[in-house]
């Protein structure tokens, strides 16, 4: 079976230490903030200038001068701060945050993304997804590890106009946990029910496998 | 006006001598702090050709959004665009020109323009579409970009409680590109929803000092919501 959305997120969890600071991109990446271990204390960075941001508000507590980078409505935790566009991506770009969660299009074998552009179809724009692949050593992206055609999105090289060069080491799909080194993937685990097999066909980079990968367990 | 008074007593007076042709930078995320009633004024006096550099461009018919409607925006540089349905069709027809800019590139942008920096290196976009053409030079192994910094003719700010001498506080993340574009603007324009005394703001805890300001005015704000998620109770 491939790994439901949350069961993605919970695996993403196990990645959490007690004390990170973490940017949470939107999506799946946002669910992570559901499964933060018992006793431990991460603090969410939202890149539109909010570190300590709490979960949605109630009727009572809304504000539209509180909202996270994704334009929702949220609180902010006790010990949050508040600060200008600037002051945060120096936080994202200086390397201050410990963890950053993002999703994408592509990766590949050089660790390159692919996140925010599809020629031919209208572009939005990158908003802080650059920044947050630069600036950060420890990212996780979270993916699909194949279109709903059965194309790869675990490439040679990335075919789509890139988001970052050569800052993506772990990747998550919907069916493995994989690294990035040396030009290649490393398959490190893979999702309850799905067999190595799969994993290999559906991998259109360099991928190394190991003589026993362990199945993920929730 | 006198010594260091800042208000002025309408928006007509707030936006005088704007132009067409000219490069307005504007705080806001979102809808979140944005100069609304200067907008609106920008849209009343039908200015052209306007530069308009803002991490967004609102929704149809708010925010940025409205400036769309009469086609006085010649180009946005912006880091996320295309909320609203005019904005697609601008772009599409060529009526209108996007320079998509990263999110922290264009804040750094602003605070270097406000700096006196011409420009900086930044690891951010290397690689990318957004490297084009940008000179790339390596510090201690690894690339970066030189990016150029922006000063605006008009710089347009939402604040929250201001005092006469142009001293500005912003309320939670309303805060985001307003205190940038603040120091970036020729001509600085805050617009704020309370006058306090001279000296009943705190000094340490005022985000724009009033030397970046030029001319302050006190508004009524709708403050729309753009994303309303809630917490059942």
């Amino acid at each position: 079976m491939t790994l439901s959305r949350e069961q993605m997120a919970m695996r993403v969890a196990r990645e959490l230490q007690d004390g990170f600071y973490v940017n949470l991109g939107i999506g799946i990446p946002t669910l992570v903030a559901n499964y933060v271990p018992e006793g431990m204390e991460v603090m969410l960075q939202s890149e539109n200038g909010l570190l300590g941001m709490g979960r949605f508000p109630t009727e009572a507590e809304l504000d539209a001068d509180m909202i996270n980078a994704g334009k929702q409505t949220v609180t902010a935790i006790p010990g949050a701060s508040i600060f200008n566009s600037a002051d945060s991506f120096a936080m994202i770009r200086g390397g201050h945050v410990d963890l950053t969660v993002l999703g994408a299009f592509e990766v590949d074998v050089h660790g390159n993304i692919a996140s925010w552009m599809i020629p031919g179809k209208l572009v939005k724009g990158m908003g802080g997804a650059m920044d947050l692949v630069a600036g950060a050593d420890n990212i996780i992206v979270t993916m699909t590890h194949a279109s709903k055609h059965g194309e790869s999105k675990l490439l040679s090289e990335c075919s789509l106009p890139l988001t970052g060069k050569g800052c993506i080491k772990k990747v998550l799909t919907d069916l493995a946990w994989l690294e990035i080194e040396d030009g290649a993937f490393h398959l490190k685990e893979r999702a309850p029910g799905v067999s190595v097999e799969e994993i290999i066909e559906k991998t259109a980079g360099k991928l190394i496998v190991p003589e026993e990968v362990p199945e993920m367990t929730f | 006006m006198a010594g260091f008074d800042k208000v002025v007593g309408s928006y007509e007076e707030a936006m005088a001598g704007l132009e067409d042709g000219m490069t307005i930078i504007a705080g806001g995320f979102g809808l979140c702090g944005i100069p609304e009633n200067l907008i609106a004024e920008i849209k009343r006096k039908g200015t052209r050709d306007l530069t308009i550099v803002s991490n967004n461009c609102g929704v149809d018919g708010f925010g940025l959004g409205v400036l769309l409607e009469d086609k006085q925006v010649k180009k946005m540089i912006s880091s996320y665009v295309g909320e609203n349905a005019m904005f697609e069709q601008q772009l599409l027809n060529g009526e209108l020109e996007v320079e998509l800019t990263p999110q922290g590139t264009l804040a750094e942008k602003m605070r270097a323009g406000g700096a006196g920096i011409p420009a900086f290196y930044t690891a951010t976009g290397v690689g990318t579409p957004v490297g084009d053409g940008k000179e790339v030079r390596e510090f201690n192994g690894r690339e970066y970009l030189l990016e150029e910094s922006i000063v605006g003719d008009f710089a347009i700010v939402k604040g929250w409680k201001a005092d006469r001498y142009g001293n500005v506080m912003y309320r939670h993340t309303a805060q985001n590109f307003n205190p940038l574009a603040a120091t970036a603007g020729k001509i600085t324009v805050v617009e704020v929803e309370e006058l306090v005394e001279v000296g009943e703001l705190e000094p340490t805890q005022i985000h724009t000092p009033g030397i970046y300001v030029n001319r302050l005015i006190v508004g009524t704000f709708e403050k729309r919501i753009e994303k309303r998620t809630i917490t059942e109770s």
